[in-house]
Order: C-alpha cells, then structure tokens, then sequence
C-alpha cells in the first residue's frame, strides 16, 4: 500500500492505517463526506493526529488545510489525545477560598499533568471550570458525571485511584 | 403464532430526561419482578418518548387504567407490582402531587400541567413506542402521505400547507407555505429537503423529544414536502449531542424503507423520496441555515449572505426547503385535517400550538404544547405551577440567546410570534426559562452574550469583535468597574451589530442586552453608580450577609454549611457571620430552616 509521498508503508503503519483504510472503503471521494470520515476517525482513534487527516485529505482529494479548517472549526474534533476519564478542578469562589488550588496541585502532582493536559496512559484529561454550582460541598471536583465534594489534598490519590 | 393479548401495559418513558433519572434500571427491575411472579405473559412493558414531564421522571403509565406515576426507582417495583397490578390498588405514595392543592392525581388528563395542554405535534410522544412503525401507523400515522400522494397534486398540498397559517417553528416565523411556493417554483433537475434538528439554544428540548419520541411524524412531513416542492432527496441535520435521537431517526427509516413508505414509487404514485442523517459535529452557528447547508457539504459550518436564498440556491447550488422539526411535525395534521380545521386554533396571525421547554425557578419544569395566543401566565402559572415557595416572579426569557424577556406586565399577553415582538422577545425556538428575583438580568446579559460570543463563526466583523466588546463591558460592570456612558456604548454597539451582521446569530445576539436594558435598567445603574447587585448574585458586588437575632433559633445549620467557616456563635443561642471572610455565597441563606439570613 503506498501513502501520502508514495513512500513504502512499514507493516506496523500499516497496521495503524487499516482501520482509516476501513473507513474511507465505505465513503465515496468526496468533499460531502469529510466531517462523517472524521467522526469515524476519531471514535477509531480517539482523536485526529496529523498523520491521520494528512491521510484523509489525500484520500477525500482535499487539500490538508480545508481538513484543518475543519478540524478546528468545530469543537467535536480534538487534535491531542483525550483522556479515558475528565476531570475538572472547579475553581469557583468558594472553591478557591477553600483550597481549591491545594486540590488541583495535588491532582497535578498525582497525574503529574498540568491543566489542559492528557496523561501519557491516556486514563485522566485534566481540565479547570469556572464554577460547578455545587459551593456547599466545596472544594468540588467531577470526575466524568459523578461529583466529589469536601476534598483535602489527602483524599485526591484514593479517589483518583478508583479509575485508574 | 396467536399474537398475546395483554391485560395491561406498562408504559415507560426512555426519553433523554428519564433515562438519566434511572429509567433503564428501573425497567430491568420491573422485567425481573414480573418474570418471577409469571406476569410476562400478562403486562407488556412498552417504552415510549418523552411526556414532557421531565421534573418528574422517571415516568411510567399504566394502562388501561391510565395511571400515572413519577419519579419511579427500581426499589419501587415490587411494590408497584404487588399493589397496583396484583391486588389492582393504586400506589398513592408514587402519583403526582398537585403543588398548590397538594392533591394526589391519578389520572394523567388531570393533572393541571397536562390540562390546558392542546397536543398536536407532542400528540403521540409518551404513548407510542416510537422504535415500532406500526404504532404510529395504528394511530393513524403515514395516512396524510397516503392523502397527498394519491389525491392531492403539488400545488394543492401547498395551498393547504399555505391556508393552514403555520409559520416556521425554529425562531423567524416564516409562512411555511410561501416558503414550500418558492423551492416548488425553483426550476431545476435535483432539489432537495432539510429538517434543521440542530437544536442549541441553552434551555431548550423541543425538537429533541419530538424526535426521540415520535420520529414518524417529522419524516411524514418531510417526505410530503419533498412531494409538494419536487424533491427525491432530504436530509436530517441532526447535532450529535442528541445520540438517542439519532438512533430512533435511523431505525425509523429503515422501518419506512421496508414499508416502501421512503424508495421509490411511494403509493403507486411514481413519486421517489430517499432520507439521509447527517450529524452535527458541534457549532451552533450551524443552525443557521446556510451555516447548516455548508456543514452538510462538508465545509466549515459558516453562513453566506441571502439572497440568494436556499428555495433558488441552497444545498450545491440548488433548490432547497429547509424547515424546523416542529415544523414538520404539524405537517402530518394539517394534510390529514385540512387547513380549516388547524386554522381553528390559534390568533388571526399564528396559527396552531407552540412546543415550550419550560424550566428556571419554576414548579413543573417540562415540555409543554399550547395553542398560539394562550397567555404567559396561563403557561407559568397554570401548566407551570408557579415559581417556588418564597420566589417572586421577575421575567420569563424567551426565545434563548437571541431573545428578551419578559415582565411581569405582559404576563396577560397572549403569545403569538407579532406580540412577543412587540415587547422586545422572540418566539425563537421555544425556550421559556423563569426567573425570580433572586437573578440579576445584568449577569443573564452577560451569560447570554458569552454564549454567542464563544459562538461566532468570526467570518463577519461586527458578530466576531462587536459581541466581544460588549462582553468585555457587561463583564466590567458584573465586576464593579463599570463606567458612565457604559450602558450608551452597549446601545449604539447593539444596533450597530444588529444591522451590520451577517447572520441570524450575529443579528440578534444584542437582543438579550437590549431587552434587559428596557425593562431593567436600573440594575445596570445600581451595578456601574452605586456598586450594588440588587439580586445579589455578583460576588464582587454583593454585599455580606446578615443572620436576624430576633429570628435565629441557633440550629448551627449556617455554620456547617458556611464553606469558609465565617458563620461563628453558640448553638442554642444565635450566629453572626464575620463579613471580612464572608465571600457571600449565599449557601448560608439557601441552608436556613427559618429565613434568618438576607443580605445586608
């Protein structure tokens, strides 16, 4: 199979190209058929790194930086690798004035990511949000859909630890 | 095989709402219990849309008594089961308690949020199962194709659609008829249909029931458009937030495909219309119709300017009927009944019902479908059950991002698209979120216009930096910072955006600023003169709060609740909270058994 340049793929590209390859067999070349190619791209890999909408652009015969355009247009689309499971620090007043910060160093420290930041196993994206709505239990976290409220630094690596 | 003729069905509600409320467990509990006592063969579990009554789910009915039940866990269904389907005595302790009257009510037509309801489009959603054709079509869906396909040419269907008064259910209130007159007399090889189910608006649900719970019908209307304006293909722009509503969509299709209801020559008639989904991969902006257009094409989900409009140029360049899903759920009913009978309901210039998403600090939250020209206070008051014990009402706002509110002085108003206009709102998509005295309508503006703001496509100049200069000044005046001439500057930005921008978006985000500036005013100046939030909800404007001696019974709830420990005293007696550490929360005064705390 020959790629983007005409270069040989290796056998493990190959590997990792066969189930776009899969993908894009189903759909016609055409530009109608982009944003569905992504979805599927994506739920196959997680998110879209470069080589896979380098690779999408040439088979759909769009030029890389509509693909980019795209991409980037709508917030479905993710170019970094996403977590298994969210979890957002809330940093509201109450929050803050009860060592939300102390939480999110903790769980920084725990994942060993910043803010905005994936683990290198791909389990924990780390994100901050403004307010949660839930100031009584504060310090308050989500993790995914279930809320964990009156935190202290010490409890972040026994709850964390229920998803890893 | 005999088919099993049941004593009693079970009607569950598997809609977005209910399913989150624990609907799935609660069905999986019922099927145990009634296999274990032999009663499968007896009860039929159906799962069915939404009723609309989210507050209160998860639903069940049971019929063919038409009891109705809310906020059923799995832990009830024995007990549900022994009481009510064994022994045949209703489960008091599971009916739905009128708010004011604090009455149990058995019966789902009594309750007074489903009364004054007239259900056209929501008629079938909670009764059918809507992943069965067959329900639909026994209560007489597919009917009104059969109609216009075999006894109705194009022009007719119009006339009907244009007779009936139905105007466009997705904000603008376009006729619908005109609009089918022109794709129709758009000369071209290949058109086609839409239904814009991109739904965004924060607060509003309509077209996603409408699609969990009753597919059928918004495919029926779109295949008798495609009829009336020349059409074999359509398309369903569906965002894909909406996952169930997709799969229902996906398996109703497939259901007509093999009822030869969707292919080629439906009823005999030669006349082919095929259906495609397309989902949404999340801007909002995509909801605006050319913006959809292109999303579909596989571009940026950005809008053109009109004209040309999509009837002459819309999808790759040709004729297009794009319609709300509301929209084309009124179809149906309009070609079966004619158009005199749905001009019965209605005002002399909006015809017919209107879906609302009912939610803010109101007692019945839910979906709710009334005719056109019933009053504000009628749906908050009546349907709604009023605003919580203790709230005074202060605004209704409608029609989401793009609209205004509402007062207290135009709760009479009878809603219809030319009066909501007329007090500075919108019908918009339906969207109804009550609010009371404890919002500040400065800090909704502000909400509002982040919203939009972080929406704009940024193709136009005065969406892409007109919305973000207006947010940089509303968030200035949430702060405590705001100047003299702020609210002047806010005004001339909002008509300038209003006129100069290029969509739909950006046209009408300066709506919720300008409509809170009419009837609120004054809160803008108490925030930039005074330094003070009436309501109370910007932190840095908000003043401490105050415990009540007199009043205190020193439960020491506040204490606990307080997160920064400012509340102090002893218990018995009476608190005090220590203003230098009070970050006025206000969880103190949400926690107090006895209303001791305001703010000072």
């Amino acid at each position: 199979m020959e790629c983007c340049g005409g270069n040989k793929l290796t056998e493990k590209q190959e590997k990792y190209y066969a189930p776009l390859q899969k993908i894009l067999a189903r759909y016609e070349k055409k530009e109608r058929y982009l944003i569905p190619v992504l979805q599927e791209a994506q739920e196959e890999y997680g998110y879209l790194p470069e080589e896979i909408l380098t690779n999408i652009a040439s088979s759909l015969d769009l030029s890389l930086s509509q693909v980019y355009g795209v991409v980037t247009f709508y917030t479905q689309f993710h170019q970094e690798p996403r977590g298994k499971n969210i979890v957002r620090v809330c940093m509201g007043t109450a929050c803050h004035v009860r060592g939300g910060d102390k939480v999110l160093t903790a769980i920084k420290d725990e994942l060993g990511i910043e803010s905005g930041e994936t683990t290198k196993d791909l389990n924990f994206t780390l994100e901050t949000v403004a307010c949660i709505g839930a100031c009584g239990l504060a310090p308050v976290i989500m993790i995914n859909d279930s809320t964990h409220g009156r935190l202290t630094p010490e409890k972040v690596p026994e709850i964390l630890s229920e998803f890893k | 095989m005999k088919d099993i003729i049941y004593r009693s069905h079970i009607l569950i509600c598997t809609g977005t709402g209910c399913t989150s409320s624990g609907a799935k467990k609660m069905r999986i509990a019922l099927e145990d219990e009634l296999a274990e006592r032999n009663l499968n063969k007896e009860v039929k579990i159906i799962e069915t849309g939404c009723h609309g009554f989210c507050e209160k789910g998860p639903i069940v009915v049971v019929y063919p008594e038409g009891v109705f039940y809310c906020e059923v866990k799995s832990e009830d269904i024995p007990e549900l089961v022994e009481e009510h389907l064994l022994k045949g005595r209703i489960v008091e302790r599971l009916l739905f308690k009128e708010p004011v009257t604090e009455e149990n009510i058995p019966s789902y037509h009594d309750i007074q949020f489903y009364k004054k309801q007239e259900r056209i489009v929501l008629s079938n959603c909670g009764k059918i199962d809507p992943e069965n054709i067959d329900e639909y079509i026994a209560l007489g869906g597919y009917e009104a194709v059969g109609k216009a396909l075999s006894s109705m040419s194009q022009k007719d269907v119009i006339a009907e659609v244009k007779n009936s008064g139905l105007r466009g259910r997705g904000g603008g209130g376009f006729p619908t008829g005109l609009k089918w007159q022109f794709a129709h007399e758009a000369v071209s090889n290949k058109k086609y249909v839409i239904c814009n189910a991109d739904e965004g608006d924060p607060g509003a649900f309509m077209d996603r029931s409408l699609l969990e719970g009753d597919p059928h019908r918004v495919i029926e209307g779109m295949i008798i458009a495609g009829y009336a304006i020349g059409a074999d293909e359509g398309y369903l722009y569906v965002r894909a937030e909406y996952p169930l509503a997709i799969k229902r969509l996906e398996k109703a299709i497939s259901q007509a495909e093999d009822y030869g209801l969707l292919g080629d020559d439906l009823f005999s008639s030669g006349y082919n219309f095929k259906l495609h989904i397309k989902k949404g991969a999340g801007a909002f902006v995509c909801g605006e119709e050319t913006a959809l257009m292109a999303s579909i094409e596989g571009k940026r989900g950005m809008p053109r300017p009109r004209p040309p409009y999509p009837a002459n140029s819309g999808l790759w360049g040709k004729p297009t009927n794009i319609n709300n899903v509301e929209t084309y759920g009124n179809i149906p009913y309009i070609i079966k009944n004619g158009a005199e009978e749905y001009s019965k309901i209605g005002t002399e210039n909006s015809k017919g019902t209107k879906v609302f998403a009912l939610t803010g600090k109101i007692n019945n939250t839910g979906l709710v479908e009334v005719p056109m020209g019933t009053t504000l206070r009628e749906v908050i008051y009546d349907i709604g059950g009023g605003l919580g014990e203790g709230m005074k009402y202060k605004a209704v706002q409608t029609g989401g991002p793009s609209g205004g509110c509402i007062t207290s002085e135009h709760l009479d108003l009878p809603i219809d698209y030319d009066s909501l206009l007329g007090v500075g709102a919108m019908m918009g998509s339906g969207g109804m979120v009550v609010m009371d005295d404890g919002t500040c309508m400065v800090d909704v503006a502000r909400f509002f216009l982040n919203f939009t703001q972080s929406e704009s496509c940024g193709k136009c100049t005065p969406c892409r930096e007109g919305t973000k200069r207006m947010l940089e000044i509303l968030e200035r005046i949430c702060e405590g910072e705001g100047e003299d001439g702020d609210i002047a500057l806010l005004e001339d930005l909002a008509h300038h955006i209003k006129d100069t921008a290029l969509c739909g978006l950006g046209q009408t985000a300066p709506n919720p600023v300008l409509s809170t500036l009419k009837y609120f005013r004054h809160e803008y100046e108490a925030h930039i003169f005074d330094h003070k939030c009436p309501a109370g909800v910007c932190k840095d404007l908000a003043s401490a709060y105050l415990i009540d001696k007199e009043t205190c019974v020193g439960c020491s709830i506040c204490a606990k609740a307080c997160p920064v420990d400012a509340i102090t005293g002893t218990p018995k007696e009476s608190y005090q909270i220590d203003d230098d550490i009070c970050i006025s929360c206000g969880v103190c005064a949400s926690k107090c058994p006895v209303s001791a705390i305001s703010q000072g």
